[in-house]
């Protein structure tokens, strides 16, 4: 109803500079608050993915990785599909499995 | 008002020139003529304010900082106001600096004052460093104040942060300087986007009123001005600290018909 109004009135026929300054001010805040610059978290997202992809086949094209608000509290909400294809996910698992046997030292009791 | 007396609350905002002066000594000045006792701190040491916007600018003998280094006892630094008997002003000192006031400081004047007193109002000064601290450091509640621009709004999200890792938070919002036209063109944020943004009950919105700045030219609070819609907001923000539920007013009243029939619909911007 009010939107008819809205109309009649001129308003939001176009989005004015106040909603830029919300989206401006909802973007940086969120950042200011766990004292996370863009970039830091960029480079966060990238690292995740690298450790999540060591485990399991991820479909990369489709990771959603965000800061969110819930009131005043901050959350990562990660949504990370993994890859369709059973053949590269059996993949990444050897390939992980040969690192990982590779890296881990012997342990020294097991040697009696 | 409860075991202790006074409640304290402390006026800050982060960002000057938002209005926190004009904010305290109107609440002082709201909440004497409802009958309430009243002391109005001017926290903000070196940069003296709050006594020439009350109008009490001459009678001023000790300040803050003298009570504190024993030159004179509280009472010899408080100002009576001409017109409220019951409000009393304690003045920053205007020759010292922020370092010459600890918060343990702040905290034994509120506490000496509490038992005489119904409400004690802290103006703090702008920023986040020791003048704020000193100045929230004795509040039961905090009131931020902020104006709908982006700078404004990012430093009172900075002091809200502040304010809740010193277990003082999350504290309540006075938006001050609402222009409602602007609003309604969508070129100024409006009471809805702040509080959405910060996250933070609101206790007031005051409009842009061109008659703060004659009203603190004179030294007579707006408050004092019945014809003045930025004064009865604060009267209505007082009304508020005293457990009033009292409904934010119509921003744009005088509006033509059209608007009128919208706001009855869309329930337009509020106080």
């Amino acid at each position: 109803m009010s939107g008819i109004f809205d109309r009649i009135l001129g308003r939001s026929a176009a989005r004015g500079s106040g909603a830029t300054a919300k989206d401006r001010l909802q973007f940086i805040l969120v950042h200011d608050r766990i004292n996370l610059p863009p970039e830091r978290l960029q480079q966060m997202k990238a690292e995740i993915l690298a450790v999540i992809s060591k485990y399991v086949s991820v479909d990369s094209d489709n990771v959603d990785i965000a800061l969110q608000q819930r009131e005043r509290d901050s959350f990562i909400i990660a949504e990370i599909p993994f890859s369709q294809e059973v053949d590269s996910h059996d993949e990444a698992r050897r390939r992980f499995s040969q690192q990982t046997s590779g890296a881990i030292p012997s342990d020294p009791d097991d040697d009696g | 008002m409860g075991a202790k007396g006074a409640k304290v609350i402390t006026v800050t905002s982060g960002k000057g020139g938002v209005g926190k002066t004009t904010t305290t000594a109107n609440l002082g000045i709201a909440l004497a003529r409802m009958g309430k006792k009243v002391v109005v701190i001017d926290a903000d040491v070196g940069l003296r304010n709050l006594d020439i916007v009350m109008g009490l600018e001459n009678r001023i003998v000790y300040d803050l900082v003298d009570i504190i280094e024993g030159r004179c006892n509280l009472r010899q630094a408080m100002i009576k106001h001409k017109q409220f008997p019951d409000l009393f002003l304690i003045p920053a000192a205007q020759t010292r600096d922020k370092t010459a006031v600890s918060p343990a400081d702040m905290i034994q004047i509120a506490d000496k004052l509490r038992p005489e007193f119904d409400f004690i109002v802290i103006d703090s000064p702008a920023g986040i460093e020791r003048g704020f601290r000193n100045a929230v450091a004795p509040a039961d509640e905090v009131l931020i104040v902020t104006n709908p621009e982006v700078s404004a709004v990012r430093d009172a999200d900075r002091i809200i942060g502040l304010l809740e890792a010193y277990q003082k938070g999350p504290g309540k919002l006075i938006l001050n300087r609402v222009k409602s036209e602007m609003v309604r063109k969508g070129e100024m944020l409006s009471a809805d986007d702040v509080t959405d943004i910060l996250a933070i009950k609101i206790i007031g919105i005051v409009p842009e009123d061109e008659q703060v700045i004659p009203a603190s030219n004179s030294g007579i609070p707006v408050t004092l001005n019945e014809n003045s819609r930025a004064g009865i907001a604060f009267s209505n923000i007082a009304r508020r600290l005293c457990g009033e539920d009292v409904p934010f007013m119509q921003l744009n009243e005088g509006g033509g018909f059209l608007q009128k029939i919208a706001r009855l619909f869309s329930g337009g911007q509020g106080e």
